[in-house]
């Protein structure tokens, strides 16, 4: 797959990543060269195999649907970088 | 009493039990030894030496206690395990100030079991990286060579057990990355099947390769710390609630190899092996020959493509997993933000390393409309088929064996601007976390070129981890003692 330096900006604006030109022209040939590496498992023929997400297959784990209390809001408040006790502050949205 | 920090996990555990030194001492001596040897190897990204010592004199003064298996043990444990009041960078700038107000399920386990925690340990960005060089703070150096690498991801916790700080640490195994420090430093290393070990406050990186594991000087310390963190976690959904095997009592046991039967793959003793990896394995299958065992040849003829398997899922995992790095809740905040789409891209821009974003591109690549079929879903289904491998090489071998790495450590900047052929570097150790099966490092001897140390890996069929250990107490005790880095 070939990929250009319009399709790795746009897969980063995806991901919420900026990407300056200096790192895009490190980023497109090392990019291009692991994709094309990775291209090599269409040799592979997996007709009709079943794809495998995980080692721990077949299992719903489900619990009682019940409020619980693991931590207070201070606790959940105490790492942001904006909060008013209450919420986490961002910019203006609306 | 001189030299305590020499001494292995088990012999300072049976130390301190019977009160024959302190919990106090024992920590003043990792402490003094940490002072002694981190301005060499850089192995630790924080220190908590007066909560350390606050701890150890508290366990002094309630005393021995028998129902702690780990009572007054120092351990440092790798920053990607959240630790409650304590900082948990992950070793990056995003998480610089992060300090989590809960510890991980084995961080909680550790504390139960009396150990004494003494700080975190180095790592390689998001655990992302063979050689801990991506770290956002500092490189680790290895203690048998100051100008090499310690291996990664968890290049931290090999070198600070390998010089001595600590008797253990906590690594996370993603694609290696217990295995491969244990492999550099000279330690022993085991990567438990996948569920045996909670996730929770394991910092995710890919969910559905990661396990914790422990590292240790001696087999049996490895079984000790495996027994206090292994077991159900209702806090973790892939956490698997089978019984947990007595494994310090399966090393005790350990007697030889007779009846075991060890699989050789043809794909992992071939070419692109260093001559002096080769031959250190070889001596030591011919060593598990001698002690009882028989070996057969077995075939991972998916190993060519474990590589490319490997990087896909981890990669579209780790750009799932690392979207909740946005500015909001916790970690860095950019101070330039007009509206929100700004915050989150500028935050996670000035936030992340390069080798997080090239892997957080590659993944969202991968996972991206029109792509997904052929990157993401084709790797899963050849996953299927390296599981496939394991399991047919299992109905003839109890155990397989082959290296860990193809050369021994490396040094620093030998590998940093190609990533691909760092990546190359994980061929033997990937397949198992695709396959979610556990394997154990051991060392087996200094390589005949470098003088530095060299790993075999043993690999088992899943929650085989006390046939693992026991195999790998037989051949330990068979080398005899095993010598000291020759740069700390």
């Amino acid at each position: 797959m070939k990929i250009t330096p319009e399709e790795v900006s746009r897969v980063a604006r995806l991901a919420r990543l900026e990407l300056s030109e200096a790192k895009r022209e490190l980023f497109v040939p090392q990019l291009q060269n692991i994709l094309s590496y990775m291209d090599q498992l269409a040799e592979l023929d997996t007709t009709g195999v079943t794809p495998m997400y995980g080692p721990v297959e077949h299992t719903t784990v489900l619990r009682a649907d019940e409020v619980r209390k693991d931590f207070t809001r201070a606790e959940v408040l105490s790492n942001a970088p904006e909060e008013d006790g209450r919420f986490f502050i961002v910019p203006r949205i609306v | 009493m001189s030299e305590l920090f020499r001494k292995t996990l088990s012999e300072i555990r049976d130390l301190l039990a019977t009160g024959e030194v302190s919990a106090l001492a024992v920590t003043e001596a990792c402490l003094a030894r940490i002072e002694a040897t981190e301005p060499k190897i850089a192995a630790l990204l924080s220190l908590q030496a007066e909560a350390a010592l606050d701890q150890a004199k508290a366990l002094d003064r309630q005393g021995p206690d028998p129902a702690q298996a780990l009572w007054g043990v120092p351990l440092i444990l790798k920053d990607v395990l959240t630790t409650k009041g304590v900082p948990t960078t992950c070793g990056s700038k995003i998480l610089e100030n992060f300090v989590p107000f809960y510890d991980a399920t084995a961080v909680a386990k550790l504390k139960e079991a009396g150990a004494v925690l003494l700080g975190k340990a180095n790592m390689d960005e998001f655990a992302m990286g063979s050689s801990t060089e991506n770290s956002a703070y500092h490189a680790t150096r290895n203690p048998w060579d100051l100008s090499r690498v310690p291996g990664g991801s968890s290049g931290g916790s090999g070198a600070t057990v390998a010089a001595g700080q600590c008797f253990g640490s906590l690594g996370s195994d993603t694609g290696g990355s217990v295995r491969l420090p244990a492999s550099f430093c000279g330690i022993v290393g085991l990567k438990p099947t996948y569920g045996r070990v909670s996730r929770y406050g394991l910092v995710a990186y890919g969910s559905s390769l990661d396990q914790i594991g422990p590292l240790a000087r001696s087999v049996e310390d490895t079984a000790r710390l495996l027994s206090a963190i292994a077991g159900h976690d209702p806090k973790d959904s892939t956490s698997v609630d089978a019984p947990v095997a007595d494994y310090v009592g399966a090393v005790q046991n350990a007697k030889d190899l007779n009846g075991l039967t060890i699989g050789l793959p043809e794909e992992y003793w071939g070419e692109g092996l260093s001559p002096e990896v080769s031959e250190a394995c070889r001596k030591a299958v011919d060593l598990a020959r001698d002690l009882g065992a028989k070996t057969v040849p077995v075939s991972f003829s998916t190993t060519r493509y474990a590589v490319a398997t490997y990087y896909i899922v981890a990669m579209a995992e780790a750009s799932s997993n690392l979207a909740r790095f946005d500015g909001v809740r916790y970690g860095h905040r950019t101070k330039e933000a007009g509206e929100l789409l700004d915050l989150y891209q500028k935050s996670r821009t000035e936030g992340f390393g390069e080798e997080v974003q090239r892997r957080i591109i590659i993944g969202t690549y991968v996972l991206s409309a029109g792509y997904y079929d052929a990157y993401y879903r084709k790797a899963a289904q050849v996953r299927r088929l390296i599981r496939r491998d394991f399991d047919q090489a299992f109905e003839k071998c109890d155990l397989v064996a082959g290296p860990v790495c193809p050369i021994t450590a490396f040094p620093l900047g030998g590998f940093t601007a190609d990533p691909l052929q760092m990546y190359l570097m994980d061929i033997f150790t990937i397949s198992l976390n695709l396959a979610g099966l556990p394997g154990l490092s051991l060392p087996v001897g200094l390589g005949r070129d470098t003088g530095l140390p060299v790993g075999l890996q043993l690999l088992g069929p899943a929650f085989s981890e006390d046939r693992l250990l026991a195999a790998a107490r037989v051949l330990e005790a068979a080398q005899g003692e095993r010598p000291w880095p020759s740069a700390v």
